[in-house]
């Protein structure tokens, strides 16, 4: 489900203050209070409800994948989602990359004064929301306060455990020649939806964030064969970032074909106004799968089957040429190189 | 769908012309594009990989980042610098080096450096901030002087006094012009720059036609704009036509946009410029009219004399008349690089040297 | 810089004294300054640059570059 700006079906907690306050931080009453109405509701559970300084939890022995993002978008508020639910579906994204099992996030916010209470009680419903679906328990977390000025609105930090099956190895040094490159749908989306949203009310698209948990494909795919090469989330610098640390970790080249890579038209048109290209925008609901070509088809199939999926295609090939580089072959057929964007395009994405 | 753009992306009617392109040509022609949009075009779709052997494209210098003089940049640095005041420019200018800083390394230690789409943004951000001095890095060919003489006519209008525009804008014929009476000179047809012809129509190319006798082709920017106009200007040099023909049907008139040349008119005049890599060239460039002086952010801001030189190992003059290639210099790959540039043709991703540098990888 | 894109006019307004457009890039609409097309109507194409229209795209001259096109496929099938 995702952010719905206007969802007034949960109200907000009536507390002392309607925004924010240094003392909420401080770690007192106020704190106890915001901990209280704000958070235990959206966010409680057995572990969480103790209040200890830490979670303590048992875990199978083997090996565990930990992971931790800060999320910093600006605006907090986008079409198609919000801080809050990005920072849950991302660093349950980065977990599961590794093939794990997402269990346990941690949550660190930090507030500006000033921070209506109203924004914060939305954000915390899209993370409840996006946690339940993911399948994940918040059970720890932490609230500082700033002074208003010394950061945008909020910051949020989360941290994701998970844990990895035995017979699963996924690294960005495994790709062979052969494989073939899997992307789950369409490009784009999410850094354009940032984008269009800064650039002022002349300016209007429908373009929309594509903010999503992708632990539960992950979990069919490995059903379909645990010997997934490479997994990664295209986020910031886009798919050519990520396919060329690929690229170099493997040593090997990387090849892909212009016409495959799937884009939606209002997406592409908001690219072509802005003179940016597609393969270098920040994606938040997709990942890249390099895999062995015997079960390409079988796992493009079984991608295509889930939720965020449906628009998933093999967009190139793992290659003995060109070590460490990625090429595309273009419409027209000729050879392009994919460098890594060499800088920051868009600031401030997630 | 995005109707005028997609139908010019075809691939089925690009191979189509490419094959036409092959079945015409009958002995080895170099061709010249004068315009950034066309380079990054075709170096974009890789059409100079799917030519006919017998046709070499040179890339000329129709890239207004890559001719900007070093000089331009030290003098925006300045500018910008100065407490009070806001810079504005387009994107692509931010990251050019001048003598040892650009505006973004500046930006990132505080000065106020904003990019912008158009100069109307730029102000409306004088507007907004009637205390502090806007300034318009004012950079371009013709295709950009309309939009930049507007915002100069409108602050004179409205009587806005916190605006001005640090000009460097240049003229394709006058370029194109002194790329053709130099000894060396290869080129033996040219691909006009679509939009600036947009702006000025054609009737200026025709004497350059006929005088030098190389075709000249009006050319738009997509693939199949850029093949098309490919094949016209083989078909004219097969069979010794030494004019201009005009492949961008759907934008371009021969007599051009009139309400914007005349705008152009009253708001700047020719003055000799100094394109980098090349040299001066006379008459090749624009200057605000002393009417409107008081928006000359050179003249206001008395950085008129800031002189800067350029590196003495560079050899884009050369390159970009297409006599060398860039690996035949001493400093490409190793001082000269995308990350450190010493010249025009390796600044902007679509200079000759940049682009060589990148594909030389798939060799 | 050398961006230009084909848009449609959406609808036509005032901005401080100059004529202005609503154009819309198949879905992405951004607002751009026509006193150099001053006779463009709403649902005709132009090309924009840098936040100003340059031209009128011309339907039937776009329409002789299709046939044109058209008349090479049969040239090369000959």
């Amino acid at each position: 489900m995702k952010n719905n700006m206007n969802d007034f079906s949960c109200p907000v907690p009536i507390l002392e203050h309607d925004t924010i306050q240094l003392a909420h931080g401080a770690g007192g009453q106020l704190s106890s209070k915001l901990i209280e109405t704000m958070f235990l509701p959206r966010f409680g559970n057995k572990i969480l409800n103790d209040l200890e300084d830490q979670a303590v939890v048992s875990l199978n022995t083997g090996k565990l994948a930990i992971s931790t993002d800060s999320f910093v978008v600006d605006p907090i508020f986008f079409p198609g989602g919000n801080i809050g639910e990005l920072a849950v579906n991302g660093t349950v994204n980065d977990v599961a990359m590794s093939g794990a099992k997402p269990l346990y996030l941690s949550v660190g916010f930090i507030l500006e004064e000033g921070l209506p209470m109203e924004i914060l009680h939305r954000i915390l419903l899209s993370m409840e929301v996006a946690a339940k679906k993911a399948g994940v328990i918040i059970i720890t977390g932490d609230t500082k306060v700033v002074n208003h000025g010394s950061c945008d609105q909020l910051f949020i930090n989360t941290t994701g455990i998970g844990q990895v099956p035995d017979n699963v190895h996924i690294s960005a040094s495994s790709l062979k020649p052969g494989d073939k490159i899997i992307l789950s749908g369409t490009v784009a989306d999410h850094g354009m939806a940032v984008m269009t949203s800064r650039e002022g009310l002349s300016f209007q698209s429908r373009v929309n964030s594509d903010t999503a948990a992708l632990n539960h494909m992950i979990s069919k795919m490995i059903e379909i064969s645990p010997h997934i090469h490479a997994l990664r989330d295209p986020t910031r610098g886009g798919v050519a970032t990520t396919l060329n640390e690929f690229a170099k970790s493997s040593n090997i080249g990387i090849r892909i074909v212009e016409e495959s890579i799937p884009i939606l038209p209002d997406t592409r048109a908001a690219c072509e106004v802005l003179g940016i290209d597609p393969l270098n925008v920040a994606n938040e609901g997709k990942l890249i799968a390099a895999v062995p070509g015997e079960i390409a088809s079988d796992m493009l199939k079984a991608i295509k089957c889930c939720e965020y999926g449906n628009n998933a295609e093999i967009i190139g090939e793992v290659i003995d040429d060109h070590s460490g580089i990625v090429t595309m072959k273009t419409a027209l057929g000729a050879l392009r190189i994919i460098d890594m964007p060499l800088g920051e395009q868009l600031p401030r994405i997630c | 769908m995005i109707k005028y753009l997609d139908e010019f992306r075809d691939p089925v009617v690009a191979k189509r012309i490419l094959e036409a392109i092959k079945n015409t040509v009958t002995q080895p022609w170099v061709i010249m594009e004068i315009c950034g949009g066309q380079t990054h075009s075709i170096i974009r779709n890789g059409i100079d990989q799917l030519l006919p052997k017998d046709i070499e494209l040179v890339h000329g210098p129709g890239c207004p980042v890559c001719v900007t003089p070093i000089e331009v940049i030290d003098r925006a640095l300045t500018l910008a610098s100065k407490p009070n005041v806001i810079f504005t420019s387009f994107g692509d200018m931010l990251r050019v080096p001048g003598s040892d800083n650009d505006l973004l390394m500046i930006k990132s230690t505080g000065a106020d450096v904003r990019s912008v789409y158009s100069p109307l943004e730029s102000l409306n951000i004088a507007r907004k901030n009637p205390s502090k001095e806007v300034i318009f890095l004012a950079v371009g060919f013709e295709t950009t002087a309309p939009g930049n003489a507007m915002a100069i006519h409108q602050a004179s209008k409205e009587g806005i006094t916190n605006f001005s525009e640090l000009v460097s804008h240049v003229l394709v014929p006058p370029a194109m012009e002194s790329l053709l009476s130099s000894p060396a000179n290869r080129v033996q047809a040219y691909l006009a720059a679509g939009h600036v012809c947009a702006v000025m129509g054609w009737q200026e190319y025709e004497p350059i036609a006929e005088k030098y006798r190389v075709p000249i082709v009006p050319t738009g920017f997509e693939p199949v704009d850029v093949l098309e106009g490919i094949l016209m200007a083989v078909e004219m040099l097969e069979r010794k036509d030494y004019t201009v023909k005009n492949q961008y049907l759907r934008t371009v008139m021969r007599q051009g946009n009139i309400t914007a040349q005349k705008i152009i008119q009253d708001v700047f005049e020719v003055t000799n410029q100094t394109w980098r890599g090349i040299g001066n060239i006379a008459s090749s460039g624009l200057k605000i009219r002393d009417k409107y002086h008081h928006y000359d952010a050179a003249k206001k801001f008395s950085v008129e004399d800031i002189h800067s030189q350029e590196s003495e190992l560079c050899m884009s003059g050369v390159i970009l008349q297409g006599v060398k290639k860039p690996n035949q210099c001493p400093a490409f790959g190793n001082e000269c690089i995308p990350m450190h540039p010493l010249g025009a043709t390796m600044v902007s991703n679509e200079g000759a040297c940049a682009a060589y540098f990148k594909y030389q990888r798939l060799k | 810089m050398c961006l230009a894109m084909p848009g449609k006019v959406i609808n036509i307004f005032d901005e401080n004294g100059l004529k202005m457009a609503n154009i819309d890039y198949s879905g992405t609409i951004n607002k751009a300054c026509i006193e150099y097309v001053p006779e463009i109507t709403v649902g005709e194409y132009t090309i924009i640059h840098a936040g100003f229209a340059i031209s009128v795209i011309n339907e039937d001259e776009a329409m002789k570059s299709f046939e044109a096109w058209q008349e090479l496929e049969k040239r090369i099938n000959d």
